[in-house]
């Protein structure tokens, strides 16, 4: 019984690492329609800086925090600038492949700013067990892992009501909506664009730190950041609740069947099983969890 | 003007005489959710006429046209095609049954030119396999002549050579309505239906798009049903009007009668029309 | 000045309709290939063939399969890794369990598994589009090469769980396997690539290659004219498979002969030949093998460029090369979406009308 939850719980731990992926993919696409493929290595470019700041320069970690930030600011400028700027009112698929493109490059300078060598990204997170479940419960529950559930709660619900509060929350949402609209409107594109790319970024950060402190900062990062996709399947592309329980779900179910179905099959399923799952949840609602239901018109 | 197609071959689709009753409505009603769109409508067309869907914006006119051709599947009524009554049919069966569209908002292929456009509306009439298809040979390639000569047939009778070969995404709004008619036409249907064919036209290509719509009915003897806002197309065009307001019909009958009816000069027109 | 198309009437539908209704046109393919059949042959060596002519075959080949899925009927794969992974271990099992099966039949029949397989992963097509299909396609990906590396049967047990192509001879010469010759190897991948390419310009420019487009351009528009959507949309993915599976089956048993799953048939792989696809341009089969030229030659280019030349790290070089990799796909898909085909198609327009464009 102590397994079944020790499973579940460590499940939603790794839900919470993918729901925060997802999250910077939700945030760009209900911004910008942007499907952003590189969301994944922007986690992965961000704990790179992060740790490869500290270990160049010996800085205290807060301030490579901070100057890690600035980065993918100018890394979200960058963007606007050479990229989306030239792309405005250009059909979906184009953008995605973009995206791509982008990932590609950002793994390209990170590696040759940083080399592509496994990096510790210590900044004294809590770590080890748990002795108040261990004591009371007879559970073994990891320190850092409570610690990024607290994390990605404090986040969502900030996102939450900048999105749904602020005047900038709004001009997001109507860019969403309709480019041109926004535009005719007096929003400026380029503003927003940056704001939520660098608001994606920092999300990114976050997500790759916690990452990063757990198993270190390495390639197969973005790889994991990829799950956030089937995350958002089940979640839906532009619902922020979604994010976080497709991830809570693809977590556990991940876990679960890794355990479970596993070892019938020969292992390792965690590489494919969250991609099945959100197949074979698409074919029976294909707007996802808490998406709207799409009324074709012609 | 050309006989691209043989005039008693198409009246044939079906064997029906002009006159006969070729689509019934009968208490249709359509929903999206708790928004009713189409509240329990009947009327008909009939073979060889001319029929016009009037009412105001979001009078469900669209949405009749999307139930006609299987887009939509109402919650309540029946549709008889031809004296048999439907049961619900995809899109790509009511296009094989003999009913095509023009949209709305143009609807065309963009990345393909204007020949490949009307070429894929002859599709449903190519029957070439897999195999010959890939060679390019035989009866395939016979198959693509035979319809090439078909479909320059339809490019002379809507004048529109000298763009065979332009992608139609560079095309102007006019031209582009146009070549979606000949699309339609392509696939030789017996009942056409046109969805605001002159929306955003100048007079001068009104007065075009009018006068294939009639050549088309008078040659071809294809049915024609039609959604227009222009009161004078509408009135000059068709044999019979059915006027709808809120989901619900409030009138059915010839232009004239239609324009004299109280109903529908409080609900739409709001003065009697001049022209 | 001799690229000129006056005179030259066109008095049938057919001669309007052929693939190059230009008669230079025609003569420099005509040229080209006869080259490539005749000519090439006798010169190519072990490097030429390994390095650069296989790779720019088999993978124009998997661009091209490709194309056809996502260049004419709209709908994004990013499985194409695992598509080729199908092929390769199709063709591993049918030459050990059938070891006088003719190699020509071997690729053919491991292109009509792929194409099976292909066709189940496109059926959510129907339901999904864009994103959530590239997703689906995914799933195919990690789930075949899961799926290869973990059951015994398809590498026959073998300990280190690779699959090595036994020696096939084709007309008597020696066609796989570490002493083929490399003329042989090359000539097999010409002959295939030129017999399929053809198929799929005739494919494109007949009636399923217009469904196709018109499912891409608009599939709301096309179900209402009567194209089917699920047969359509399977249709490409089938054809599309069966191209991708020939190629990862020559990747296999005539290119490099030994094959690990995860190394060869990743993800990577999926992006590199969509990279090819947008590159060398959307919707254009010349342009698959452009782009497949493209991508395959640039690395051999960047490494002579700066590992030789400028002495800089391989490992380096390898980051370079995915950051030029990136930045090429950007910088192609905002300055010409239509990639190299369509710069090739307005350097053509323009060569028509020189020197007196006006």
């Amino acid at each position: 019984m102590e397994f079944l939850i020790e499973t579940i719980l460590s499940g939603l731990m790794a839900g919470v690492m993918y729901s925060l992926v997802a999250l910077g993919f939700v945030l760009i696409f209900k911004a910008s329609g942007i499907f952003n493929f590189a969301q994944g290595v922007m986690c992965l470019f961000a704990a790179l800086t992060f740790a490869g700041i500290m270990e160049k320069t010996g800085l205290p970690w807060p301030i490579a925090f901070v100057m890690t930030i600035g980065v993918m600011v100018f890394v979200a400028w960058a963007v606007e600038r050479f990229v989306l700027r030239h792309l405005v009112n250009q059909e979906p698929i184009i953008l995605f492949m973009v995206t791509i493109g982008l990932a590609y490059v950002l793994e390209g300078v990170g590696d040759i700013l940083w080399g592509s060598d496994v990096k510790v990204l210590d900044i004294g997170l809590p770590s080890g067990a748990s002795d108040y479940m261990l004591d009371n419960f007879n559970i073994y529950v990891e320190k850092l892992e409570v610690f990024a559930a607290l994390i990605a709660a404090v986040l969502v619900g900030f996102l939450a009501i900048f999105f749904q509060k602020t005047r900038i929350g709004r001009a997001l949402r109507a860019v969403a909506d309709d480019h041109q609209a926004a535009l005719s409107v007096g929003i400026s594109l380029q503003t927003i664009w940056v704001i939520v790319w660098s608001v994606a970024g920092f999300v990114a950060l976050v997500a790759g730190t916690l990452w990063g402190a757990k198993s270190g900062v390495q390639f197969s990062l973005s790889l994991i950041a990829l799950k956030a996709l089937p995350v958002l399947i089940l979640g839906g592309f532009t619902s922020i609740p979604g994010a976080i329980v497709g991830g809570l779900i693809i977590g556990v179910g991940e876990k679960l069947a890794e355990i479970y179905v596993g070892p019938i099959v020969g292992g390792a399923i965690e590489n494919w099983f969250a991609y099945m799952l959100a197949l074979a949840f698409l074919l029976v609602r294909p707007q996802g969890l808490f998406g709207e239901r799409i009324i074709e018109r012609v | 003007m050309s006989a691209f197609v043989d005039p008693a071959r198409m009246a044939g689709h079906s064997g029906m005489e002009k006159g006969e009753v070729l689509l019934r409505v009968d208490n249709v009603s359509l929903a999206f959710g708790g928004v009713k769109a189409i509240t329990n409508i009947s009327f008909d067309i009939v073979k060889g006429e001319v029929r016009a869907i009037i009412g105001p914006n979001g009078a469900g006119k669209t949405s009749m046209l999307n139930v006609i051709n299987g887009f939509y599947h109402p919650q309540e009524g029946t549709i008889t095609w031809r004296g048999k009554v439907r049961r619900k049919m995809k899109p790509y069966e009511a296009a094989s049954n003999g009913i095509a569209r023009t949209f709305q908002n143009v609807a065309l292929f963009k990345g393909m030119t204007t020949l490949d456009n009307i070429m894929t509306g002859r599709g449903l009439k190519m029957k070439s396999n897999f195999i010959w298809q890939c060679l390019h040979w035989g009866p395939a390639l016979k198959e693509e002549i035979e319809h090439r000569r078909k479909v320059e047939e339809i490019i002379d009778f809507l004048e529109i050579q000298a763009i065979r070969k332009t992608p139609v995404g560079r095309l102007p709004y006019g031209l582009q309505k146009r070549v979606e008619l000949a699309r339609a036409l392509a696939m030789e249907p017996e009942l056409l239906l046109l969805d605001e064919p002159m929306a955003g036209m100048n007079l001068e290509e009104k007065e075009d798009m009018s006068r294939f719509i009639l050549d088309v009915n008078q040659q071809f003897g294809t049915t024609i049903a039609l959604i227009e806002h222009d009161m004078g197309v509408v009135m000059d065009l068709s044999d019979r009007v059915v006027v709808l307001d809120y989901g619900r019909k409030i009138a059915d009958g010839p232009p004239d009668e239609v324009q004299a009816s109280q109903d529908v000069i409080d609900a739409y027109l709001g003065v009697p029309h001049e022209h | 000045m001799l690229y000129r198309e006056a005179g030259q009437y066109k008095t049938s539908y057919q001669r309007d309709q052929a693939i190059f209704p230009i008669a230079q046109d025609r003569w420099v393919v005509w040229t080209f290939v006869a080259v490539a059949f005749l000519v090439v042959p006798f010169f190519v060596n072990d490097y030429w063939t390994n390095a650069v002519l296989l790779p720019l075959l088999i993978y124009g080949l998997a661009a091209l399969g490709l194309n056809i899925l996502v260049g004419y009927c709209g709908q994004i794969s990013l499985g194409t890794g695992g598509f080729m992974a199908v092929g390769a271990y199709a063709s591993y099992k049918l030459m050990t369990s059938f070891p006088e099966m003719n190699m020509i039949l071997v690729v053919l029949l491991s292109g009509g598994i792929t194409a099976a397989v292909g066709s189940l992963f496109g059926l959510p097509s129907l339901r999904i589009k864009g994103f959530y299909l590239a997703v689906a396609t995914l799933a195919a990906q990690f789930f075949l090469v899961w799926l290869f590396n973990k059951v015994g049967w398809f590498y026959n047990y073998s300990m280190t769980g690779q699959i090595t192509a036994p020696d096939r001879e084709m007309f008597g010469f020696l066609l796989t396997g570490p002493s083929a010759l490399p003329w042989v190897k090359y000539l097999f991948c010409l002959t295939i690539l030129a017999v399929f390419a053809l198929i799929a310009k005739n494919l494109v420019r007949g009636r399923l290659g217009r469904n196709w487009m018109a499912i891409r351009d608009m599939d709301i528009a096309a179900e209402l004219i009567g194209v089917r959507p699920l047969l359509t949309k399977l249709s490409a993915f089938a054809v599309s498979s069966f191209y991708i599976g020939m190629a990862g089956s020559l990747l296999f048993s005539v290119y490099l002969g030994a094959v690990e799953v995860g190394e060869v048939f990743g993800i990577n792989v999926s992006f590199l030949v969509l990279f090819m696809v947008i590159i060398g341009g959307l919707g254009s089969i010349v342009g698959s093998f452009m782009g497949a030229a493209f991508l395959v030659l640039l690395p051999i280019f960047l490494k002579n460029f700066m590992v030789d030349g400028f002495g800089m790290m391989p490992v380096t070089a390898k980051h370079v090369e995915i950051l030029l990799m990136g930045l090429l796909i950007i910088f192609f898909l905002i300055v010409e979406p239509h990639g190299l085909a369509r710069l090739w198609q307005i350097t053509k327009e323009k060569l028509r009308m020189w020197p007196f464009p006006y």
